[in-house]
């Protein structure tokens, strides 16, 4: 079980975001959490990312409870995220976007760049830029290693995300609607990618809209409503769930 | 010619105050209280040269160094602190460095400090922290410690979830850039002779702001670039030197109105970079630029 | 005495109140916090000071002559510093008020010397009895002139078109924008208000202070900004009891801490700090974003 979530409740100024929510997330599956609009699946991302803090309840990641773990602290455990709007360093390059990535898990400070001490630091920034480079080829824009990350369109936007959150070198990967604004041609790709990755031995968690994608590929589907779990499964389980399509469709008549 | 040397020389110092400004800024921190850092270390490395006769280089050091410590106690409230609220604070503690002053006889109080060591080669000393500064900031432009620094100015929230320590990040150029700036007080106290503290008051910090913020922010050579031209142009224009401060404000909305990146940007440095290679071959182009993938 | 005190306190607290609101309402339809808006204050200090002196004209003439003077000059300040920037540098409009914080502050120092100034006495003193307090007639005019804007300020943003367009206004550009609200329009009429409302602050802290500086801009945007903290961004009523909050807290401080030093203002900056460090997102209201 790499991520647990026990009893999470969360408020915002007196709104209760999420009412004790449960996840377990094994190792290395590919585990979709769904709802409607509203339903908490962002601020749930963003407790385990750190961003905020629970009102109550624990999270633990490989059995190490990190509830009062800052946000840069647990991407140098091993967990890294793609967020729904896009948030790239925009007047950075992609490439220094990506090679942002790894600052996390290198140690090059400010006064071995100043003083550079021993051929070390070098050699690190050398290999930081490889393995940026190594991960923008895997996702497939490593050509445009050199523009400005503002000026390509979105869904390369997004790819390079994804290539700075695999540059941390995570164990967990959280996506946020990473299909947004795709088109299909782009989103079937997407589609591949995330099995590529899942497949490389990291468990994916990933917020979806897009039914196709997530009933294709996710191991394990848990649907959020109103802020609290209302059912988990497989995901030929979940599309007859009666409780699942009541909290998508409304009432049926 | 004495008056022309004169001038540069402050320039010198005022490129330095530029870049002591641009190092919190390029993670997101203004300040406009570097004046107020500057007078640390002006009357520190006076007291140390005037009162108990060290050498310059370690005096200036030490003025740096007092002014960086003050930088790091500073520069914890204004983690949490930004914006317009920063600007005040830092304003603030720009106004209460200057009561403070005023109110230690030690140093001269109102009244100033005279009889501080005269550094006569100051310009060499002024140009030669320039080009050092000069090395450092190309060193760290290139460098995971440079692209913490602009991720944290771009997005610090972004950035301190895929890693970055941004607390530390802050912290760091908050404190060196008060460091630099105690660099150039110390300067400027040895060639001032006599200093006092009405000449560190707010409307400086707010020139050093002006510089930056016309030179251009995207890169280093900006404020050194708004820094030279800035404090040279007065010189030779004369009926704006009245209107100087008036000119500046003007000239900032300007900027803002028309060119937000300031006169240097990014681009014009690469152009730059890219004509120098294609000149002098691949050599000299490398010691200006460590990046190794340009050109394309 | 304490009477005496709390009535001090109201008064200057209105005068907060009122620069506080002018924050509050471009805050509100724009998202920047005006850093010129305290040398705006400034300027109708001055302007209402040399209409006064020049034209002999009554309080109740020159105050609103004042205002409209210097509701232009926030005008002026909406068309030439902030309407044409550019859209995606979100420092701009800060460094932009910088820049016009820059020339208000040193073209009065220019104009008027770099000391105070003293200010007409457009009033003379009479002194009113309350029981066995005395109330002067400045404090009254003070209080009154206040109280009546900001209960017609509430007013003309609860019921008229314009009020509404600022309301929409506040909550999203675009969506007002659909609805057919003439956003720079509203931006407008809002800068002018709220300089109108700064100029008559700095008129009032004429008339009680007896003498106003160059200087008195940079004090009074600190307050106002801390009022923000206090009641909140974006909230003309917050603001409002904010500022009233503030008066009396500094009035009461001179009591409690030595007044060798003009402890006032390095009171309201610690008020600052502590709400900052402590408190983030101000005691009543919404989190401090960006500028």
């Amino acid at each position: 079980m790499i991520l647990e979530i026990r009893d999470i409740i969360k408020y915002f100024d007196g709104f209760c975001a999420l009412m004790n929510v449960e996840l377990e997330v094994e190792e290395n599956r590919l585990h979709a959490i769904i709802g409607p609009n509203g339903a908490g699946k962002t601020t749930l991302f963003n407790l385990i990312s750190g961003i905020y803090d629970v009102s109550e309840g624990q999270i633990a990641f490989r059995k190490k409870p990190i509830n009062g773990l800052k946000p840069h602290q647990r991407a140098e455990l091993g967990i890294s995220r793609t967020f729904q709007i896009v948030r790239l360093f925009g007047h950075m390059s992609v490439l220094e976007n990506v090679m942002l990535g790894s600052h996390c898990k290198t140690k090059t400070g400010l006064l071995k760049t100043l003083f550079r001490v021993s051929l070390r630091e070098l050699e690190e920034e050398k290999t930081t830029r490889e393995n940026a480079m190594r991960w923008l080829e895997f996702v497939g824009i490593a050509h445009k290693a050199d523009q400005i990350a503002v000026n390509l369109p979105h869904a390369e936007q997004r790819l390079v995300e994804i290539a700075r959150a695999l540059n941390q070198d995570p164990d967990l990967l959280l996506f946020d609607e990473p299909a947004a604004g795709m088109n299909p041609k782009e989103t079937l790709d997407l589609e591949s990618l995330i099995i590529k990755i899942n497949q490389m031995g990291k468990t994916v968690l990933l917020i979806e809209h897009n039914m196709d994608l997530v009933m294709e590929i996710s191991h394990v589907i848990s649907v959020l409503n109103f802020g609290a779990k209302i059912a988990e499964g497989k995901p030929s389980e979940i599309q007859e769930n009666p409780v699942v399509i009541e909290a998508y469709l409304g009432r049926k008549r | 010619m004495d008056y022309l040397i004169s001038v540069i020389t402050l320039a010198g110092i005022h490129i330095i105050m530029a870049l002591s400004f641009y190092l919190p800024f390029m993670t997101g921190q203004i300040s406009i209280g570097q004046a107020g850092f500057m007078s640390i270390g002006a009357y520190a490395s006076a007291v140390c040269t005037a009162k108990f006769g060290l050498p310059y280089v370690p005096a200036v050091l030490i003025g740096g160094m007092c002014a960086a410590i003050v930088g790091f106690i500073l520069g914890i409230p204004a983690l949490r602190i930004k914006g317009i609220y920063l600007l005040l604070l830092t304003l603030g503690f720009g106004e209460i460095v200057r009561v403070v002053f005023i109110n230690i006889d030690y140093i001269g109080a109102a009244a100033g400090f005279p009889g501080i060591p005269y550094q006569e080669h100051t310009l060499l000393y002024a140009y030669g922290t320039v080009l050092i500064f000069i090395v450092l900031f190309n060193r760290l432009r290139k460098s995971r410690m440079g692209r913490a620094l602009q991720a944290v100015g771009s997005d610090e929230d972004t950035a301190e979830v895929i890693g970055v320590n941004i607390t530390a990040v802050k912290l760091i150029a908050f404190s060196s850039g008060a460091f630099i700036a105690g660099i150039g007080g110390g300067i400027f106290a040895h060639y001032q002779e006599y200093i006092e503290p009405l000449m560190f008051d707010v409307m400086h910090s707010v020139e050093f702001l002006v510089f930056t913020i016309f030179g251009g922010i995207q890169i280093f050579w900006g404020p050194i670039f708004g820094a030279f031209v800035l404090t040279l142009l007065p010189e030779f224009l004369r009926f704006i030197q009245e209107w100087r401060m008036e000119l500046y404000g003007a000239l900032l909305i300007l900027m803002m109105i028309v060119r937000p990146q300031g006169i240097i940007s990014l681009d014009s440095v690469q152009a730059l970079e890219k004509a120098v290679r294609r000149l002098f071959g691949k050599n000299t182009a490398a010691v200006l630029s460590p990046d190794q993938t340009e050109g394309k | 005495m304490i009477f005496q005190q709390i009535i001090n306190g109201l008064m200057l607290g209105a005068t907060y109140s009122l620069v506080a609101i002018g924050y509050t309402l471009i805050f509100g339809v724009l998202g920047i916090l005006h850093f010129a808006h305290g040398e705006v204050l400034m300027a109708g200090a001055f302007m209402g000071l040399y209409i006064i002196i020049w034209s002999g004209l009554p309080l109740y003439i020159a105050l609103p002559l004042a205002m409209l003077a210097t509701g232009i000059l926030g005008v002026l300040i909406d068309l030439l510093a902030i309407r044409p920037l550019k859209k995606d540098f979100h420092l701009a409009p800060l460094l932009s008020t910088i820049g016009v914080t820059i020339i208000l502050q040193n073209l009065a120092v220019k104009l008027f010397g770099g000391f105070g100034t003293r200010f007409p006495d457009a009033l003379g003193t009479t002194n009113y009895q309350v029981g066995s307090f005395f109330i002067s007639s400045v404090n009254v005019l003070i209080l009154g002139i206040s109280l009546f804007l900001m209960v017609g300020l509430y007013f003309f943003i609860a019921k008229t078109k314009i009020g509404k367009g600022m309301r929409a206004v506040s909550e999203s550009h675009m969506i007002a924008g659909y609805l057919g609200v003439n956003v720079d329009w509203i931006v407008l009429i809002t800068f002018g208000i709220a300089s109108a409302l700064a100029g008559a602050a700095g008129v009032m802290i004429g008339l009680s202070f007896h003498a106003i500086s160059p200087f008195i801009g940079l004090t009074f945007a600190l307050k106002g900004l801390v009022v923000m903290l206090l009641g909140g961004l974006g909230n003309v009523v917050g603001a409002m009891i904010g500022g009233l909050i503030l008066g009396l807290a500094e009035v009461f401080s001179i009591v409690i801490l030595p007044t060798e030093i003009n402890l006032q203002d390095i009171f309201s900056f610690g008020i600052m700090i502590l709400i900052l460090i402590f408190k983030p997102t101000g005691l009543f209201g919404t989190r401090i974003t960006q500028g």
